[in-house]
């Protein structure tokens, strides 16, 4: 679903250049629920940014559902974003002038589906995460919790192959962070490939997998991952 | 899509009411100030006779010679002519039609004694001056050429005229007494208001067109005097009407309608040939000088739109320059303001290409409303003009359709023009980096 190979991320500037990624090797399967952790400058959120092609890589290879995406247009990302992507940030970046129903509407307008098809998605996603009673509310009148749903459901209206959530609980208090997990993990057992970016150890230790990154590189992709989560534990 | 966008327009414009009234403030303040001076503008300058304005020509003759430090016209020529000149050009009839004339006026005695003598203008020419300027009639029609021959007393009368005499009935046939003559009325006119009132630009520009037409020929047999703009030399002035027809006084406007560029040339020969033909009589003592000049050139000539209206048109111009760089400036920090819900979409599907669209559209809605805003501002800033200028030139101030649509679309268009840079800006938004940064 997800292959980066050999895969590196520079900045320059005039006299420095700072490696975010270097020699970045990854292959997360369809169905997958991965965790990337790694500490605070390590390149989680840039290999986050790459993989959801929000941002360009300097060198190596990555595929997207069997798609190399090396050498796509802004047009020809776009649509692969909108067609095989969904975002959960955590901020839960909601549009504050869209009620939920509009911010779910989002993506599916630049897909360019009917009006009927559009309605008929949105409802399904709020009624997958329990907002359907919602739709009408505007962002600042939700909860934290809610925003996040909304911000899920926004995510899964696309029917998106791949689940790139950044910090997906960050902005949460303990019950909502729990239901928020629950529902990816309710996702990810109905099929969802789902990669998860995060600090916490204990949300790290539910997925199904865990790829810790250090200093841009991937420090394991060990097969029996629950040791190597224990350890960054 | 557009609906889309349109949609997303109003609602980001509605979000912050301020800026938004600014914006659309700076556009329509800049709309209005530079469509106020446009449209006199485009009044002053337009065609007063579409699809035929290159086929009349003003006629000059240099009768005085040169006059050194004396001379109006950077050409040494004289806007009008004499009378042996109208009467050399007439009698030659080198043109497909041809007219001398001069402006006079009337006091008009009605038949209806309830009703007071009153003064109206007047012209004195030729029966090709009615199918030469295209002038429509409400009932009859132009003398014909045997009444200029025969000196008839005949009149054409303006509309209004008729209307005040006749309660706008057909009055052919009937007669008015004008300035104790008799005049059988051969003609009434249709609504005629050529602007500029072109073949006569002596006194006023913008002059409303004259309610009775009488023949040339008629009004020099019975005298009767000119009330437009005189010019003598001081050398060829003689006394009385007689001696001022003998003089080279010039006071009289001579049209020619030359209806290709063929006759023009053959024109512009015969003319020249007429000058020599005066030198050769020992009449003029100089190199032969004239001029034929069309509509157009002849409105230029003249300066009919006055130097300082076209500067007017600069500075509102530059104006709503400033007034839309301000726009800019505005709009540029509302869509940084926005970055990070560019950036959300960007992530969502939307290319580059979409964000621009999209911030495209709400230029062009603000342009639109800028626009509509400076339509109001427009007929205020007119309003204001009509209660400074003379009627004449206060009609002008008239906004017609075409200049709502104008209005509209060069707000639109300066509007968008202006948007071009902020939505720019916000096409290249970086949606990693604004992401990253929440």
């Amino acid at each position: 679903m997800l292959k980066m190979t050999h895969l590196a991320k520079a900045y320059r500037t005039e006299v420095v250049e700072t490696f975010a990624l270097r020699d970045f090797s990854i292959d997360v399967k369809s169905g997958e629920f991965v965790a990337v952790t790694g500490p605070s400058g390590s390149g989680k959120t840039t290999f986050l940014t790459i993989a959801g092609l929000l941002e360009e890589f300097s060198s190596g290879e990555y595929q997207l559902d069997g798609v190399n995406v090396r050498g796509l247009n802004d047009k020809q990302r776009s649509k692969l974003r909108n067609e095989k992507i969904g975002f959960i940030f955590q901020a839960f970046n909601l549009i504050p002038d869209l009620n939920v129903q509009d911010n779910i509407d989002v993506p599916l307008r630049y897909r360019r589906l009917g009006a009927a098809e559009r309605r008929r998605r949105v409802q399904e996603a709020l009624g997958r995460v329990g907002l359907s009673a919602r739709g009408r509310h505007y962002p600042a009148e939700l909860s934290g919790g809610q925003q996040q749903r909304v911000a899920i459901a926004r995510a899964l209206a696309g029917s998106p192959r791949l689940l790139l959530a950044d910090e997906p609980t960050g902005n949460l208090d303990t019950q909502m962070a729990r239901g928020v997990m629950e529902l990816l993990e309710e996702l990810h057992g109905e099929g969802a490939t789902i990669v998860m970016v995060t600090h916490d150890p204990e949300l790290a230790i539910r997925a199904q997998r865990e790829v810790h990154i250090v200093d841009g590189q991937v420090v394991d992709l060990a097969a029996a991952p629950r040791r190597v989560a224990a350890a960054a534990g | 899509m557009f609906s889309y966008y349109f949609t997303l327009a109003i609602r980001s414009l509605t979000r912050n009411i301020v800026l938004t009234v600014l914006m659309i403030s700076a556009v329509g303040v800049g709309i209005g100030a530079s469509m106020t001076t446009l449209t006199v503008f485009r009044a002053m300058a337009k065609d007063p006779i579409p699809g035929k304005s290159h086929q009349l020509f003003a006629v000059q003759i240099d009768n005085w010679g040169p006059q050194p430090g004396r001379a109006n016209y950077k050409d040494n020529l004289q806007p009008q002519i004499s009378y042996p000149d109208t009467q050399g050009f007439m009698n030659a009839r080198a043109a497909y039609r041809q007219a001398a004339m001069y402006s006079t006026g009337f006091a008009v005695t009605p038949a209806n004694a309830d009703l007071h003598p009153f003064i109206v203008t007047g012209r004195a020419t030729y029966s090709d001056f009615f199918p030469m300027f295209n002038v429509p009639f409400r009932f009859g029609g132009p003398w014909s050429p045997a009444d200029d021959r025969d000196k008839s007393e005949v009149v054409v009368i303006g509309a209004s005229l008729n209307d005040k005499l006749f309660g706008g009935a057909n009055s052919v046939g009937k007669t008015v007494n004008l300035s104790d003559h008799n005049y059988r009325i051969v003609g009434v006119l249709d609504k005629w208001q050529p602007e500029p009132r072109f073949y006569d630009l002596n006194t006023n520009h913008f002059a409303e067109s004259e309610m009775a037409f009488i023949p040339f020929t008629r009004a020099i047999e019975s005298h009767v005097g000119n009330w437009g703009n005189n010019s003598c030399n001081s050398d060829t002035q003689e006394d009385g009407f007689e001696g001022h027809l003998r003089s080279e006084c010039v006071w009289l406007q001579f049209w020619a309608e030359l209806p290709t560029a063929a006759d023009v040339q053959k024109y512009r020969v015969w003319l020249d040939n007429y000058a020599s033909e005066q030198k050769r009589l020992g009449r003029f003592h100089w190199p032969n000088h004239t001029s034929v000049r069309d509509v157009r050139e002849w409105l230029a000539y003249q300066h009919v739109v006055d130097d300082n209206v076209k500067i007017l048109v600069l500075v509102s111009f530059s104006f709503l320059l400033v007034c839309l760089l301000n726009a800019m400036g505005l709009m540029l920090a509302k869509i940084m303001g926005r970055a990070a819900d560019i950036g959300v979409r960007r992530a969502l599907g939307a290319d580059r290409g979409a964000i621009f669209t999209q911030c495209l559209i709400e230029a062009g809605v603000v342009g639109v409303a800028g626009g509509l805003l400076g339509l109001g501002l427009t007929s205020l800033g007119l309003l204001g003009l009509r209660s400074l200028l003379s009627e004449s030139v206060g009609r002008l101030t008239d906004f017609s359709v075409g200049d709502v649509i104008i209005a509209v679309l060069l707000a639109v268009m300066a509007t968008t023009v202006a948007g071009l840079y902020p939505t720019w800006r916000a096409a290249q938004v970086q949606p990693a980096w604004q992401l990253k940064a929440q």
